[in-house]
């Protein structure tokens, strides 16, 4: 199993790299045939990490909790370079090449990053992902890109210099009991856990929440999270809603995990709980009012890194199996959500939802998905976020968490009333006439070399918007995604389910 | 309380100085002089490393002294200056006067948070055998004046400086905390920080090639 991981962790370097050098129509295929790989990499380690963890080199690992996160990102990878196949045509080559290098080096650190035995090399990988991502978002070249990806790598930045501090007191904390040459690998910092230093672990997971938390997006440090989102190309905004969040969860779950078995559960539960609880808030009330379509499913971004972070808070074994679950459903719906949004933005050349009527009609294949995949996020049975919000309120309620649980089960409910009355005016709301007019917006739009996205802040006067889907390659990633969604909510398949409950036992601190 | 000896000294002494020039970048107006500070700062760090790895007898913070010096003090600056180009040498539209605050409010504020760094890290007990724990509390107020840095300076190279001149904070706190880190963990931290300032100088460039500005003051398009 370890050319397996080697492989996970060569593949999309080397296709990045590639990418840049072969004709854009090469680099969109290799990229498709990259994730589709990796992906059956990942299914390939599943039967092994649901029952043990494997290690290479010492400075490798996965278990069962990475083998969730590699899960979600790998499934993301797969399905947005096949959507992105259909997003880029009619791009220039420069803007196509360069988009398919830094698209698979972006997935390349997300993938590395769960793969990672150190909490050093874990903060290396983020902090990859970090200045990757960040010139994917300005790669448009607009207005609204250049300041989105400032505020993005300045803040994202500054959370992961925490973040760091964060590993050098996990460091100092970990060299009192394993000696000073010790190199922050987590099995370990998990076996000295009872014997490390408590004031040092302390501080490393309250700086590991608010660096890690920043890319998070946790409130109150989530303010780069809607910009980025709407301003990057929409295969990118997929990528950094269903996978880089997690990610940047996924480390703070390690410190967590440390945390838990130095200072006991106490501490580490009070603080996702506060931070959860305040970041679902904020997003349950920002859903309202959003005009940006991006930046509507942005604040559900948030609204869902709260609720991860409640279910850790439960610490109940069924809340952290729906946590685990979670991640993956999170990233197949918000996935789908984002690239139907692309298709409705190619539609209607406006990221604008009042500028956005009939999609139902117009589209026959995204307009459906985008409402199935809005439903999914709103964990409307039979979909997987149904099954994985349920487990997380049954735990929180079998842990005692009753004012928690109850609050989760509130605020859940006020945002799914903000997605399905903004997602529902885009679709079912009959278009004023058959003309969709308007004056041009001066938001960002196509250059003259075809290199950024078309889109405009309100449709072109007089454009007639005809039935049809932009390209068939934006929709069968979103299918796929929707049979995950079913399967996940209906019946898990029993390795999935087996690695779950693997993982929420690690997270309990099994070995 | 026994005084500290020579070695604590200096050590505490190179801490210190590392915090009066990130107050100097905080109140420096010109990228150029800014972009000489933290130079400057990075030069200390390495003497730092030399300093700790001849008392402790660390061979391996020779070898990351090298390291540190060859990126930060020649390689970061240099593909800073490449990177800003001509706007580095002159008064830069946007740099100058971008204090959110008047530059002595904004020292003032500096001492608080530094005071508030200062005296809540060094409460913590954090003992060291490597370093003075001193040094570390003033770690821990230079990580709260390059915030401020980052701030209370509306243009992108202030930021992006103060970014930096965290980034040595960390190191700082780094050498007292966690002087035997591995040798290849310390490389790949500052060649990932290598990578960041490559990052941050090619969207310094971007956002003035579309303002002709280094300000960000205009930075908001985006809201809500």
């Amino acid at each position: 199993m370890s050319g397996v991981i080697l492989a996970i962790l060569i593949v999309p370097l080397v296709t990045g790299i590639v990418s840049f050098w072969v004709p854009a129509r090469a680099a969109a295929r290799i990229t498709i045939a990259a994730g589709i790989a990796c992906f059956g990499l990942v299914l390939a380690l599943i039967p092994e990490v649901a029952h043990g963890t494997l290690s290479y080199l010492s400075y490798l690992r996965v278990d069962a909790v990475s083998g969730v996160f590699l899960l979600a990102t790998s499934f993301l990878y797969a399905a947005v370079s096949v959507y992105a196949a259909g997003y880029l045509k009619g791009r220039s080559e420069r803007y196509t090449r360069r988009f398919y290098l830094g698209f698979n080096v972006f997935a390349w650190a997300m993938l590395a990053a769960p793969v990672m035995g150190s909490l050093a090399l874990l903060w290396i990988a983020v902090e990859i992902t970090t200045v990757v991502s960040a010139l994917l978002v300005a790669i448009e070249g607009t207005d609204g890109a250049a300041e989105a990806s400032w505020k993005y790598v300045l803040i994202a930045s500054a959370g992961i210099g925490l973040a760091l501090l964060a590993t050098i007191f996990a460091y100092y904390a970990g060299a009192q009991v394993l000696g000073e040459h010790s190199n922050l690998a987590i099995e370990p910092l998990l076996r000295a856990g009872p014997r490390l230093p408590h004031t040092p672990v302390r501080l490393a997971f309250m700086l590991a929440v608010l660096g890690y938390g920043t890319k998070v997006g946790l409130f109150p440090v989530h303010t780069w999270l809607p910009d980025a989102h709407s301003e990057a190309p929409t295969p990118v905004s997929a990528m950094l809603s269903g996978a880089l969040l997690a990610t940047s969860f996924y480390a703070i779950l390690r410190f967590y995990q440390v945390a838990s078995a130095t200072l006991g559960s106490g501490f580490p539960r009070d603080t996702l709980l506060a931070f959860g609880i305040a970041s679902l808030l904020l997003a349950s009330l920002y859903v309202f009012g959003q005009r940006d379509v991006k930046r509507f499913l942005a604040y559900s971004s948030v609204e869902h890194m709260g609720i991860l972070a409640i279910g850790v808070s439960f610490g109940a074994p069924i809340a952290l199996a729906g946590v685990l679950l979670h991640v993956m459903a999170h990233a197949a719906a918000k996935g789908n959500a984002f690239m139907g949004a692309g298709v409705f933005t190619i539609k209607y050349q406006t990221k604008q939802m009042s500028a956005m009527h009939g999609g139902l009609a117009l589209l026959p294949w995204s307009g459906p998905l985008f409402l199935l995949a809005i439903l999914a996020l709103s964990a409307v049975p039979p979909f997987g976020i149904f099954r994985s919000e349920f487990q997380i309120v049954a735990g929180g309620l079998a842990s005692g968490n009753y004012a928690a649980a109850a609050a989760l089960v509130v605020l859940v409910t006020i945002a799914f009333f903000g997605l399905a009355t903004s997602a529902t005016a885009m679709l079912l709301t009959p278009k004023p006439d058959e003309t969709a007019a308007g004056r041009p917006g001066t938001g960002p739009g196509p250059r003259a070399d075809g290199s950024a996205v078309a889109v405009r802040t309100r449709p072109l006067a007089s454009q007639v918007l005809t039935r049809g889907e932009p390209s068939a390659w934006m929709v069968v990633p979103v299918v796929a995604g929707l049979a995950v969604l079913v399967l996940l909510g209906v019946h898990p398949p029993a390795e999935l389910t087996e690695l779950i409950t693997r993982g929420a036992a690690q997270l309990r601190g099994a070995p | 309380m026994s005084p500290p000896g020579v070695y604590e000294g200096v050590a505490n002494v190179i801490a210190a100085l590392m915090l009066l020039l990130e107050f100097g970048m905080l109140r420096q107006a010109l990228i150029r002089d800014q972009v000489r500070l933290y130079t400057a700062q990075s030069a200390l760090i390495s003497v730092l490393a030399i300093v700790i790895a001849a008392n402790r007898n660390l061979p391996e913070l020779y070898a990351l002294a090298g390291l540190s010096a060859a990126l930060k003090v020649v390689a970061v600056p240099l593909v800073l200056r490449r990177l800003l180009g001509s706007r580095i040498g002159e008064e830069a539209p946007g740099v100058a006067g971008s204090y959110t605050l008047s530059p002595a409010s904004a020292v003032l504020v500096a001492i608080g948070l530094a005071a508030f760094g200062f005296f809540s890290f060094g409460s913590l007990g954090i003992h060291s055998r490597q370093a003075p724990e001193t040094a570390l509390a003033i770690a821990a107020a230079m990580v709260f004046v390059a915030f401020g840095l980052m701030i209370v300076r509306r243009d992108v190279a202030s930021q992006a400086i103060g970014f930096f001149s965290l980034e040595n904070a960390i190191s700082l706190a780094s050498l007292v905390l966690a002087a035997g880190l591995p040798l290849l963990l310390e490389t790949a931290f500052l060649f990932d920080l290598l990578l960041a300032v490559v990052v941050f100088g090619m969207l310094i460039r971007a956002h003035h090639a579309r303002s002709e500005s280094l300000s960000t003051t205009d930075l908001t398009r985006l809201r809500g």
